[in-house]
């Protein structure tokens, strides 16, 4: 049984069909790229996963259990923590802050009017721990929304990891990004895929990100699969070449 | 000298206002505008645990201070002359009141949540006005009056003795201050700031936002149906005005005034408010207008209110 099984997912927004009958399994342990032109239904099909939309047809299981029709935030507690393309942070909360609150939350203290000193001594641990795996110790006290573009995305990706997620879905982690950021970032990825057991599925336009990354590709072309597989599958498919490589290269 | 930084605010506060009735005569206040202010500031402070703190605009608060005000005039008059039971009966028909209301309304945001605030508060505010055998109708639930506090070994006479209903109402306001800055600093607390933040972020870390909307809804409409409580006891009197979408929105101005984000601004507000009120309208009965020319000047120079002026870090 897969960790993520999504079997024969549509959306439909009036006459568009921005997700077309997509299907994809998607295992612990596994980084999977999602490509595609704009336009392609990428962001749609993450939001359908994550919950953010609902389907007009298919079904989404997680470790086997139908979670289509639940609401985002009870996907979070099975699991499923994402980022955004355009970066979703708390901008005048502290950075320390905007980690607690998810780490918090994962402690199932979210309704939690009080907090024993012991208790929240292991919260504050954590805390430093996830800072330091994100690069974000020096700037813990700083407010997020002064950071530079790339500590913000890395605040956020930590703030996704901090919910110990079993399946984390990445919106175009390097949009926007100059070198320098790009590979803190993939260097990031490439981190928490080894050091946590969970499952990534990416978004990502920028190539060198998505071949040094992925162990398997699925592209998307208006809507439906163009093809899936290795890396190296995906460079030699000649449909994926005309319809977006080539194109784009 | 990390605590006078971290609760000198807090420490000056008090200070000034346990010392209320010393000094506020001398500057040509008097001790019922001093517990008037205190009053209004609970009643503002609970608005702005909701608009500062969680981001959620109501613009019905009027609603609750009137359920609360009507709630422990109503007992005293018709059920038992108690103090405490008038305020515990009070707070309750405010706080289900919000339950109830805040379960209808909690899934709108922005303006539409405020209108639908309002529109409630008008509903109270007409019960009240036309059903005259029981509220008094226009000219309000007269006929009854706070009784002493009896404490069994000492009595506190808090109806004759103005000096004594004043800190009996400071107890009150220390006593929600406190509950609400500790739950503001708690995970729950947290949860409602991420709301005010980034509502989306907030859902997709797992925030179920309805329910601490609704929760943080109901929290401050409690406090604001206390501040009803002791604001019917003040005259011992309460009319439909009460419930008044002016009402609410005079909670806003305060809050605005003072500093939304900022734990101790509407009780600011509050006083400049209340003082304001009570000298201008001593000379001259278009104080409305002034009021409106001090709150635009404020708005224009101070955005982030009187005390957000002085202060940048926004915690309680």
């Amino acid at each position: 049984m897969s960790l993520l099984e999504v079997g024969n997912l549509t959306r439909r927004f009036g006459s568009l069909v921005a997700v077309n009958d997509v299907s994809l399994s998607v295992e612990t342990g596994e980084l999977r790229a999602v490509i595609g032109p704009n336009g392609a239904g990428k962001t749609t099909f993450f939001n359908l996963i994550s919950g953010m939309m609902s389907p007009s047809a298919g079904t989404i299981r997680l470790d086997g259990a139908d979670i289509t029709a639940l609401p985002a935030h009870k996907r979070v507690a099975l699991g499923i923590a994402r980022t955004f393309q355009v970066t979703e942070i708390f901008p005048e909360l502290s950075v320390r802050e905007n980690l607690l609150i998810p780490v918090e939350v994962a402690a199932g203290l979210r309704l939690a009017p009080w907090l024993s000193r012991s208790r929240a001594q292991e919260i504050a641990a954590r805390v430093d721990e996830l800072l330091a795996m994100g690069g974000l110790a020096a700037m813990s006290d700083r407010l997020a929304g002064e950071l530079s573009h790339g500590d913000q995305r890395a605040t956020e990706i930590m703030m996704a990891l901090a919910l110990k997620p079993r399946l984390l879905l990445l919106d175009e982690p390097t949009a926007g990004m100059g070198d320098q950021e790009t590979r803190d970032v993939v260097r990031l990825i490439r981190r928490l895929h080894k050091s946590e057991n969970l499952a990534i599925v990416l978004i990502e336009h920028d190539m060198r990100v998505v071949f040094g990354l992925a162990d398997r590709i699925m592209v998307l072309a208006e809507g439906a699969v163009l093809a899936e597989g290795t890396p190296a599958d995906i460079a030699a498919n000649e449909l994926v070449q005309t319809a977006y490589l080539g194109s784009a290269a | 000298m990390t605590f006078l930084k971290n609760y000198g605010v807090t420490l000056l506060v008090w200070v000034v206002l346990l010392a209320v009735p010393f000094w506020f005569p001398y500057v040509g206040g008097y001790t019922g505008l001093g517990t008037r202010t205190i009053v209004m500031a609970l009643a503002a402070m609970s608005v702005n645990f909701l608009l500062g703190f969680t981001g959620v605009l109501s613009f019905g608060h009027a609603a609750y201070l009137g359920l609360g005000a009507y709630g422990a005039g109503m007992t005293i008059k018709y059920l038992l002359p108690s103090t405490p039971l008038g305020l515990l009966i009070g707070v309750l028909a405010g706080t289900l009141g919000a339950m109830a209301i805040g379960a209808m309304i909690v899934r709108l945001r922005g303006v539409y949540f405020a209108m639908v605030t309002i529109a409630f508060g008008q509903v109270f505010y007409f019960i009240a006005f036309r059903w005259s055998s029981v509220t008094g109708g226009d000219d309000g639930l007269t006929g009854w009056k706070r009784v002493p506090l009896d404490l069994g070994f000492t009595r506190i006479d808090i109806l004759g003795n103005d000096v004594a209903f004043y800190y009996f109402c400071l107890v009150c306001l220390a006593a929600s201050a406190g509950i609400m800055a500790l739950l503001l600093r708690s995970p729950f607390g947290r949860t409602l700031l991420a709301i005010r933040e980034n509502e989306r972020r907030a859902r997709f870390l797992g925030i179920s936002v309805d329910q601490h909307i609704w929760l943080s809804f109901v929290i401050s409409a409690a406090f604001a149906s206390l501040a009803g409580v002791l604001y019917a006891y003040l005259d011992n009197f309460v009319d439909p005005r009460a419930f008044h979408w002016q009402q609410s929105g005079e909670f806003v101005i305060m809050v605005v005034l003072g500093g939304m984000r900022s734990f101790w601004g509407p009780l600011i507000g509050a006083a400049i408010f209340e003082v304001l009120q009570d000298k201008l309208s001593s000379f001259t009965d278009n104080w409305m207008s002034l009021l409106g020319l001090f709150f635009v000047l404020v708005v224009v120079f101070f955005p982030r209110g009187v005390l957000g002026a002085f202060g940048r870090k926004p915690t309680p």
